[in-house]
């Protein structure tokens, strides 16, 4: 193998999995370190600088970051990130200051923002300092899109919400409220000088299947359903409930149903448990609510009586699967079960809508309707229009549309000034030495050993009864702390220096987890296998030194690597070295160097 | 400073066949300087005793006085230790293993613990063929004292001091082959590779076995003047033979060519497989290995791996005819007869 090239800012950045796995590539562990040393408003700020919605994801977020988490492969569970940015957010102190100030000098350019989600709200706010005008357009009252529609108050509280969607909107955005954009070609005749498209996967699925025509009055769609529960279109529903649909919009909807007057709500779902898409903790406080979730169960037909819907039949099935992995469901032949509903509610996936933008305009769409896109730069085939978010490659998450929204941003601004779109900014990057002394780091290097620490609930009879309660309390202080002492610091790397190293193989001996070698180098599939434990994670590099004196080289499995610092203390030449590496996604406005914050 | 170690350890690491994995055999961090060749030797004890799926319990360490005589706290924290005072290891030793000759005795020690202080009761131990394994973590200074020459320092090497030693050396394994000692060893904490293999057939063997491990004091002897540093190590070493251990039930799968390879078998059934690098040595002639050592000393070499095994070794115990029950196993009336049974000895000897 050769040596590896440090200097590549992705290989450091691979280190840090949460941060790698983050779309929007959030610094987790910085944030981490700042939370433990009660510094929560730093901690926001980094999140806010790179996330735009730290208290809404600290709630809501799909996590990403978890599942890539190291501690999940020396232990059993990731560090509770997502809480812990939650962390932040509840007890940081005023950071309105610390966030760029508007008003702007104007640059004289004109944007329109379609959709008042993240992926605009994050355009709005990355574009705004540098002088744009931009004009957000949203059908509903306020901002936020799918994050005020779509999540029921129980999770996100609108207080939140408001502050941080506001926290754009203060810095001089234009916003057209209730005013739903149904024409492209209208938007287009305007003076604008880019058009963003945010307009999420606004179109539920429907599911026609025997009888629907019937019962339509009490069959809903479950995005629509909670956008009406959310504006206080409705505020009751059947005692009877049925969920159809395996996903967090089901999970939403079972649970927004038992706080409005479903008293036996169920969930079906026709695919087995391990293939639901719901996130395993959703899934969780559904059940924690009572709510029974039932698989592999097909609905058949919606059953009316007198004209009224009175429940479903569902058929009985079974998962098979290919070789390829295919999964086709078999009837197992058991007898259809009946469930008596007075309502259901259809939560079986939602899809782009793009009815409003005229097809002769040059804006190419592809398969499923999804518009053409460069997937770098969101430009559309009409080079003065860009997308983003759920409106781009289809339905994904929040954290996602902020992600598109940063790079979408960086395109507009590059568009406008007459730069190519295809010109990306480079990521920030900083390696820089911690060590403060012989052996003393500016990092807690102590490996603690707690489990991951649950987040308590409010009581179920007091948020069962009004769903503006907000079902998790979040993290105290205390509890935030230890889980923040949880984290293993990934992004502090083992910075290896050949020249200095006299193979005394004290590293070797010290290392935890075994993760050090030193041996003849080779082709790096057999080097793998012949290391002091074989790394058979592929997905995770290997460090190789230069030769050493000896001929053989260095070579570190960078897999459970606790970044505890022993090697580094154990080296008598600092041949290891703890090196703290900041990797940031450069936003536009701080192309010139410009941080907003630490 | 760290003082504590992760306990996290890497997930696909196996357990041995009495169920443990590598970490069980660890001790607490290390306080020795950082890069220390003893950590290496700890290590590769550690290694060993997982390999040979020891059962922690069943293995005494013991000490002396000095940077290598700390090393037992930073290795197999689950078996017995005994830290005694400046060079009576082997004397603590002996007693231990008259008491109870079913553990394993496991001594480690330093060239001033040894070649100084201890000469007088390490050359008894070797002279008596006492059932142990006996370590010198041999760097060739005092490194607890600031790093003075010890007896073990070559002529004419020179430490940090910057002054050359103008004495001789006791060559400790030279030494033992003289007195008689039935298992000689000479190793590198740098070359874990030779030395695992080696602490292990130790372990098995039925008597005295002496591992002088050359291990650089990273401190105060690591100078490239010294001959105990570790380029000077790494550049002169010779090895009498590449290193197997194969314990008894393993069947063995290694085939060197006809000639250049020697099979040792041990007492209890394991073998030491050695593909030969020197072809003038036997591993089984106390000649031939003296031969060597004086040969390699005249070069300027380092001849490590194994120097001479004898086979027949029997040890201290099957000399006395002592009783195969530990003391700790046997009750009042066996270890006092009684005042009848002193007159009839005192009788007899009349």
């Amino acid at each position: 193998m050769n040596p590896t090239n440090t200097k590549d800012p992705e290989y450091f950045h691979k280190v840090v999995d949460c941060q790698y796995a983050c779309p929007a590539h959030t610094p987790v562990p910085e944030y981490i370190r700042l939370i433990a040393a009660e510094r929560y408003t730093d901690a926001f700020m980094i999140n806010w600088e790179s996330n735009v919605f730290p208290g809404i994801l600290g709630r809501t977020c799909d996590r990403p970051c978890e599942p890539a988490c190291r501690r999940g492969r020396v232990e059993e569970e990731p560090v509770a990130i997502c809480r812990l940015k939650r962390v932040a957010a509840d007890n940081k102190g005023e950071v309105k200051h610390l966030m760029p100030q508007a008003p702007f000098p104007m640059n004289g350019k004109k944007i329109a923002l379609i959709g008042g989600g993240p992926a605009s709200l994050t355009v709005a706010r990355d574009l705004a300092p540098l002088g744009y005008e931009l004009h957000l357009f949203d059908e509903w009252i306020k901002g936020g899109g799918m994050m005020r529609t779509q999540i029921p108050a129980f999770r996100l509280p609108e207080s939140v919400l408001d502050e941080e969607v506001n926290y754009i909107l203060d810095m001089g955005i234009h916003t057209h409220f209730n005013t739903f954009v149904d024409s492209m070609k209208e938007v287009l005749s305007k003076d604008y000088d880019a058009i963003f498209v945010g307009t999420g996967a606004p179109k539920g699925r429907e599911l026609k299947i025997p009888g629907y025509e019937e019962a339509k009055d009490n069959i809903h769609i479950g995005i629509e359903y909670l956008a009406d529960v959310a504006f206080e279109h409705r505020d009751k529903i059947g005692k009877n409930v049925i969920v159809l649909g395996g996903g967090n919009t089901a999970m939403d909807c079972c649970r927004t149903s038992k706080r409005i007057g479903g008293e036996t709500v169920t969930v079906v779902v026709r695919s087995p448990r391990k293939d639901m898409k719901a996130s395993p903790w959703e899934i969780e406080d559904a059940e924690l609510e009572d709510i029974p979730i039932l698989n592999n169960m097909p609905p058949k037909e919606f059953v009316v009586e007198n004209g009224k819907l009175t429940g479903v039949i569902f058929g009985k099935v079974r998962a098979e699967y290919d070789e390829n992995g295919k999964r086709s469901l078999i009837p197992t032949g058991e007898p259809d079960e009946f469930i008596p509903a007075d309502d259901v509610i259809i939560a079986i996936g939602q899809d782009n809508a793009f009815p409003w933008i005229e097809r002769d305009l040059g804006i190419e769409f592809g398969k499923w309707d999804i518009p053409v896109l460069d997937k770098t730069t969101f430009q559309s085939t009409l080079p003065n229009v860009f997308f983003g978010g759920d409106a781009a490659f289809g339905p994904e998450n929040v954290i996602t549309a902020v992600a598109h929204g940063h790079q979408a941003a960086v395109s507009i601004h590059h568009f406008c000034q007459g730069i190519p779109v295809t010109e990306r900014l480079p990521p920030f990057t900083n390696l820089t030495s911690q060590k403060m002394g012989i052996h003393e780091w500016t990092y807690d290097n102590g490996i603690a050993h707690d489990l991951r620490y649950k987040v308590s609930h409010e009581e179920k009879k007091k948020s069962l009864a009004n769903r503006k309660v907000e079902v998790e309390l979040g993290f105290s202080e205390i509890e935030g702390f230890k889980e923040a002492q949880r984290c293993l610091n990934c992004d502090v790397q083992t910075v290896f220096t050949t020249s200095l190293c006299i193979e005394c193989d004290a590293c070797v001996d010290v290392c935890p987890t075994d993760c050090i070698t030193f041996t003849a180098n080779g082709e790096e599939e057999e080097l793998r296998k012949r290391l002091t434990v074989p790394a058979m994670n592929t997905t995770q590099d290997l460090y190789v030194s230069d030769v050493l004196p000896t001929t053989r080289v260095m070579i570190k499995d960078e897999d459970v690597c606790l970044h505890c610092g022993l090697c580094s203390e154990r080296c008598p030449t600092a041949a290891w070295d703890m090196q703290k590496y900041m990797y940031n996604v450069t936003k536009v406005y701080q192309k010139d160097g410009e941080k907003v914050c630490c | 400073m760290s003082y504590l170690k992760p306990l996290f350890h890497h997930p696909s690491l196996k357990e041995n066949k009495v169920g443990y994995v590598k970490a069980d055999y660890e001790g607490v961090i290390s306080t020795l300087c950082a890069g220390c060749g003893h950590d290496s030797i700890s290590g590769a004890i550690v290694q060993a005793c997982y390999e040979v799926s020891l059962e922690p319990h069943r293995l005494a360490k013991l000490s002396g006085i000095g940077c290598s005589s700390k090393t037992p706290t930073y290795f197999l924290s689950n078996s017995h230790g005994f830290n005694s005072v400046h060079g009576r290891m082997p004397s603590i030793t002996t007693g231990a293993n008259m008491a109870n000759k079913h553990l394993i005795y496991l001594g480690v020690s330093g060239d001033g613990d040894t070649a100084s202080i201890g000469m007088g009761q390490f050359v008894h131990a070797i002279r008596r063929n006492l059932n142990m394994v006996y370590i010198v973590m041999n760097n060739g200074c005092y490194g607890l004292t600031k790093g003075q020459d010890s007896a073990t320092a070559d002529f004419g090497s020179i430490s940090k001091t910057g002054e050359s030693n103008p004495y001789n050396g006791i060559d400790l394994a030279g030494l033992a082959l003289e007195l008689g000692a039935s298992f000689v060893g000479r190793s590198f904490s740098g070359d874990k590779s030779q030395l695992v293999p080696m602490i292990k057939a130790a372990m098995s063997h039925p008597g005295f076995a002496l591992l002088d491990v050359i291990s650089p004091c990273v401190t105060f002897n690591n100078n490239k003047e010294s001959t105990k540093s570790y380029s000077h190590v790494r550049a002169h070493i010779e090895s009498t033979s590449e290193f197997d251990f194969v314990p008894e039930e393993k069947a063995i799968e290694v085939d060197y060519a006809a000639g250049d390879s020697a099979e040792v078998e041990l007492f209890d059934g394991s073998k030491i497989l050695l593909s030969k690098l020197a072809p003038d040595w036997n591993p089984t002639d106390k000649f031939t290995a003296v031969n060597r050592l004086h040969e390699a000393k005249s070069n300027g070499q380092i001849l490590t791996g194994l120097l001479y095994i004898n086979p027949e070794s029997k040890d201290l115990h099957s000399m006395l005819n002592t009783s195969d029950k530990a003391f700790n196993a046997m009750d009042e009336t066996d270890l006092c007869p009684g005042s009848m049974e002193l007159e009839k000895i005192n009788q007899g000897l009349r």
